[in-house]
């Protein structure tokens, strides 16, 4: 049994659809949990979706991360509660201090929504041990905001700590400024807490989910979850 | 009504202003006994505007087929239903905001998809997806890149961020367009067929509920606006345009259809054009009540505004709804949690009359029946149009080679790749999306179920001006044919006529030709319109736009496992081309493009022959005998091809013509009624066959393999990369300006 929670701030838009791909990947439904709630109950895992919470205003992310919920997921994941932030979610988790970095306006300074190809940088933490490391995986982007920026330090640093997750690459694996559909440094398309048990990334995995939507490589994310627990669990 | 101290004095320049012409005028004053108010002035203004009242266009439209064994509801409430089997069924309408995107391109184009979402949530669907058709001005006009930058990013703007969709729609360029674009917006829904919610306020001393967003000053006038065509200032116009809010109308769709679930609901209706003035007159009017509001309860966003502007105003993201005596706090409750203002603002009578107060004092008084049904019909003076003369395929000179006519083609602004505009679309939220844009039609599952709804738009503008009738026979049958490519079985369309000045003869004979091959092809086809919209006075300083009648065509996927793309997959499939080849050129791409101008009568569509093409093409792929469709439209059938290589990436060794005709105009006639199919060399001899026995020709025009374009007998191969560069090339050259035109 997997204890998922899906936190639903306003303007959340892909709420359901990472609901349905958990539902149908684990079995299990999980918690749908309004924003204005004071606490997140007990939870195996904390997704942030995607979408345009509180219409972007301010800054993408900048109110949801001061949501009252926000509070309790904060603790939770300090608490090694693990936590997904997908899209706007990753916006999110930077914007509350759980991630560092911010991202951008996209070099294009347009909405890109895509295909892209990944390439698996780590394949021993909590959301990516059903990948290979160095695989490449096709996964959409639908942002105008995925542009990472973080200093030269804090990209070294999570460099050094292998906390970037996914890069940005072409079909054959190959990391080039032109891959990037964003602008992103160093093609960080997705990075991790130290413990890996926290992940933020631009790319949906729940739009590929299953043949029918064009491609099953986002699955293995959940499937990852899913085993992670179990080996905790054991 | 006001005192008689302060009573403004209705001269002819205010009548002018509010767009009244007047012997239009002079009816309200026999229809009322008495001078009108300010505020009874500018309400009737509205009601009256060809943008709410159709009064040049309903007498022709309701010649239209509108019913049908699947219809549900036909035209005359927010959009209109057809079922999908199973309870399930599409809401679906497609409405213009041309005049509001060409003054602001970015909020004009946003707040149209606003609307026709708002039209098919009205009615108790969740919207699961947009589409869009686009005209801009010739790509080498100077305000076209900016028009083409601004409706891209409005729309994208608003259906991005409310969560739906975008999984279709085409893009002309055209000359005709430059100081008219064009900018029609699609919305399908998705409800079950006992909660479809209606506007008719049935009942005595209910609560006429306001929610969502304030109302302001933006928009007034907009519907007046629309129904006018432009002169050097329109730029001054700029303040009718509305400006639009996405994220309250996520809220406002998650809100409503929480609400809607539960039994408080007695009616409906969006604040459109025309507001509240609409919404209430439209709702009393199909409820048989009165209405009385009381304008101070109305949530306000700017101070001081006047019962004329709040009448008026066409701020966004604001329903009515009727509900239930006594479900107030509840109701309120829902729209509290998700920020949205409820306020209470009158109440239904049965006076039959609608009251208006401010402050204390009546601003209006009418009787709601004469308000809703008094607006003029016409029955505009309109010349027949005579159709030009067939241009024969020898006519049309040859080009030096296929391939080189084919490169120019295949880069110009005609059929460049639209993947910078639909990339900037979200299309694939909603986790549904089985068949994405750059293709026939767009398909999203039902939700939960193995179904589908395919939905597509079409007009080729060019056909439509040489003959009205026919080319929009043609529109209507394109999206058939689209919807058969994918896999769908048709059920009906929405349409948006697109026309200049109706009180010129020869525009008013476009439209009543128009929708007559409209009603033709409906008829034939048995797929009624359900729902649409007209805007006229596509003109500016007397030039009017190409006639433009868009149609949505939305069709019903039985098993989403069974559809079919344009990508070619299969290395050794045949490619099989059924339809009748005639080798027309006349208003083809080809003769515009390579011979320089377009001439002569459009291809002729034969409607009993799209009848058995279209349902060959489904059964085929029903079967699973066919790896890839692709219906033969602009360009014909090289470009046809070409465009399934590119999708596939893959490439095609094409065998060469040995028919009667000239070759030239066999693979770049736009002949009707035809598709290419992707078969194996295995089914390749049975395909034809079943063809044969409906009499529909059929042959093999090439095979599918290796990375270049051969036309045999027409010198080199190509590189299918390089067709690519200059197919995909184009549009973001151009937009980033390395391109004039």
């Amino acid at each position: 049994m997997i204890k998922a929670s899906v936190i639903v701030f306003p303007g959340s838009n892909c709420d359901r659809d990472v609901k349905v791909a958990i539902e149908r990947i684990t079995g299990y439904a999980p918690n749908m949990i309004w924003h204005g709630d004071a606490s997140v109950p007990s939870s195996d895992l904390i997704v942030l979706p995607g979408g345009f919470s509180y219409g972007d205003y301010l800054r993408c992310g900048a109110m949801a991360a001061h949501s009252p919920i926000m509070k309790d997921v904060i603790a939770k994941a300090k608490a090694g509660t693990p936590v997904l932030g997908i899209c706007n979610g990753f916006q999110v988790l930077c914007e509350s201090g759980l991630l560092p970095g911010v991202l951008m306006r996209n070099r294009s300074l347009k909405f890109i929504c895509k295909d892209v190809f990944l390439r698996v940088e780590r394949d021993d933490t909590f959301f990516s041990r059903c990948y290979r490391k160095g695989e490449v995986i096709k996964v959409p982007i639908a942002h105008a905001e995925g542009n990472y920026f973080a200093d030269t330090e804090t990209l070294d640093r999570l460099e050094g700590e292998g906390r970037v997750a996914l890069r940005y690459c072409d079909e054959t694996g190959t990391v080039s400024d032109a891959a990037s559909p964003n602008g992103a440094q160093r093609n960080i398309a997705g990075i991790t807490d130290p413990t890996g048990r926290i992940l933020g990334m631009m790319p949906h995995p729940e739009r590929l989910y299953e043949a029918a939507l064009g491609g099953t490589d986002g699955r293995r994310i959940f499937e990852s979850a899913v085993i992670s627990l179990t080996a905790d669990a054991a | 009504m006001q005192d008689a101290a302060e009573k403004p004095t209705i001269t002819p320049e205010i009548v002018a202003e509010h767009g009244l012409k007047p012997d239009e005028y002079q009816r309200l004053l026999k229809i009322l006994g008495r001078e009108p108010s300010l505020t009874e002035l500018g309400i009737f203004s509205v009601m009256w505007s060809e943008h709410c009242s159709y009064k040049s266009s309903r007498v022709w439209l309701k010649t239209l087929p509108t019913s049908g064994p699947k219809v549900i509801q036909g035209p005359g409430e927010n959009a209109g239903v057809v079922d999908l089997g199973d309870g399930d069924c599409a809401v679906f309408k497609m409405e213009s905001h041309n005049h509001p995107s060409y003054i602001e391109p970015f909020q004009g184009a946003a707040t149209g998809v606003g609307g026709i979402m708002r039209d098919v949530f009205t009615m108790g669907a969740r919207p699961v997806a947009n589409l869009n058709a686009l005209r801009f001005g010739a790509p080498e006009h100077p305000k076209t890149r900016q028009l083409v930058d601004g409706v891209v990013a409005g729309i994208a703007h608003y259906g991005n961020c409310t969560g739906v969709p975008t999984i279709g729609g085409e893009t002309n360029f055209d000359a005709g367009y430059n100081n008219n674009i064009l900018v029609n917006a699609m919305c399908v829904g998705l409800a079950r067929a006992d909660k479809i919610f209606y506007s008719a306020a049935k009942g005595v001393g209910l609560p006429v509920v306001y929610v969502g967003s304030k109302t302001g000053r933006d928009g007034i006038h907009g519907a007046t606006m629309a129904s006018a065509e432009f002169d050097d200032k329109s730029d001054e116009k700029r303040p009718t345009v509305q400006v639009g809010d996405p994220f309250t109308e996520k809220l406002l769709i998650e809100a409503c259809l929480e609400l809607m679930a539960t039994d408080m609901i007695i009616a409906i209706q969006d604040m459109g054009a025309a507001g509240l003035t609409s919404s209430t007159s439209e709702m009393a009017d199909k409820g048989g009540v009165g209405i009385e509001l009381v304008l101070d309860h109305v949530p306000q966003r700017e101070a001081n505004m006047t019962a004329y502007e709040m009448m008026l105003s066409e701020s966004q993201e604001r329903m009515l709804m009727i509900l239930k005596p006594g479900r107030e706090p509840d109701a309120e409750k829902i729209f509290t949690k998700w920020g949205l203002d409820f306020a209470v603002i009158g109440k239904t009578t049965d006076t039959g009359r609608m009251i208006v107060t401010h402050k204390g004092k009546v601003e209006a008084d009418l009787p709601v029946t004469v308000l809703a049904n008094s607006a003029p019909m016409y029955e505009r003076p309109y010349f027949h149009p005579v159709p030009p003369a067939p241009v024969l395929p020898e006519w049309v000179a040859a080009p030096n080679s296929l391939m080189s006519a084919l490169r120019t083609m295949m880069g110009s602004p005609a059929l460049a790749s639209r993947r910078w505009i639909y990339q900037q679309y979200d299309h694939m939220v909603m986790g549904d999306t089985v068949g994405r844009p750059g293709g026939d039609a767009g398909i999203v599952r039902v939700h939960n179920t193995q179904k589908g709804i395919a939905a597509t738009c079409d007009v080729t503008p060019r056909y439509v001006a040489a003959d009205p009738e026919m080319g929009t026979k043609q529109a209507v049958v394109e999206t058939w044919r689209n919807l058969c490519a994918v896999g769908a079985d048709p059920i009906a369309i929405t349409d948006n006529m697109n026309f200049a000045n109706p009180e010129r003869p020869e525009i008013m004979g476009q439209f009543v030709a128009s929708v007559k091959g409209m009603g033709e092809a409906c008829r034939v086809l048995d797929y009624p319109v359900v729902s649409g919209n007209v805007s006229l006075y596509n003109e500016t300083n007397g030039i009017g736009i190409p006639p433009t009648p868009a149609i949505g065509g939305v069709g019903l996927v039985p098993d989403v496992a069974k559809i079919a793309d344009i990508a070619l997959k299969r290395d050794g499939d045949l490619l099989i081309v059924i339809g009748l080849e005639r080798g027309w050129l006349g208003q083809s791409l080809y003769q515009g493009i390579i011979a320089g101008r377009f001439e002569g009568a459009p291809p002729p569509v034969d409607l009993a022959d799209e009848l058995k093409a279209g349902r060959l093409v489904r059964a085929l792929i029903r079967e699973g005998n066919v790896s890839a469709v692709h219906d033969c439209a602009d360009g014909g059938l090289l470009v046809t091809v070409v465009e399934m290589a590119l999708a596939g990436d893959i490439g095609v060794e094409l065998y060469p013509y040995e028919g009667s005709l000239p070759p030239h105009a066999v693979w770049f006639g736009e002949d009707q009624g035809r598709y290419v199919l992707s078969v194996s060399p295995a089914q390749a001899e049975e395909t034809l066959e079943r063809a044969r026995l409906l009499a529909l020709p059929a042959r093999v025009v090439g095979r599918v393999g290796g990375d270049s374009l051969v036309i045999r007998g027409d010198g080199d191969p190509f590189p299918l990369a390089g067709l690519r560069t200059l197919h995909e090339g184009w549009l973001p050259d151009y937009m980033a300006g390395l391109s004039a035109h």
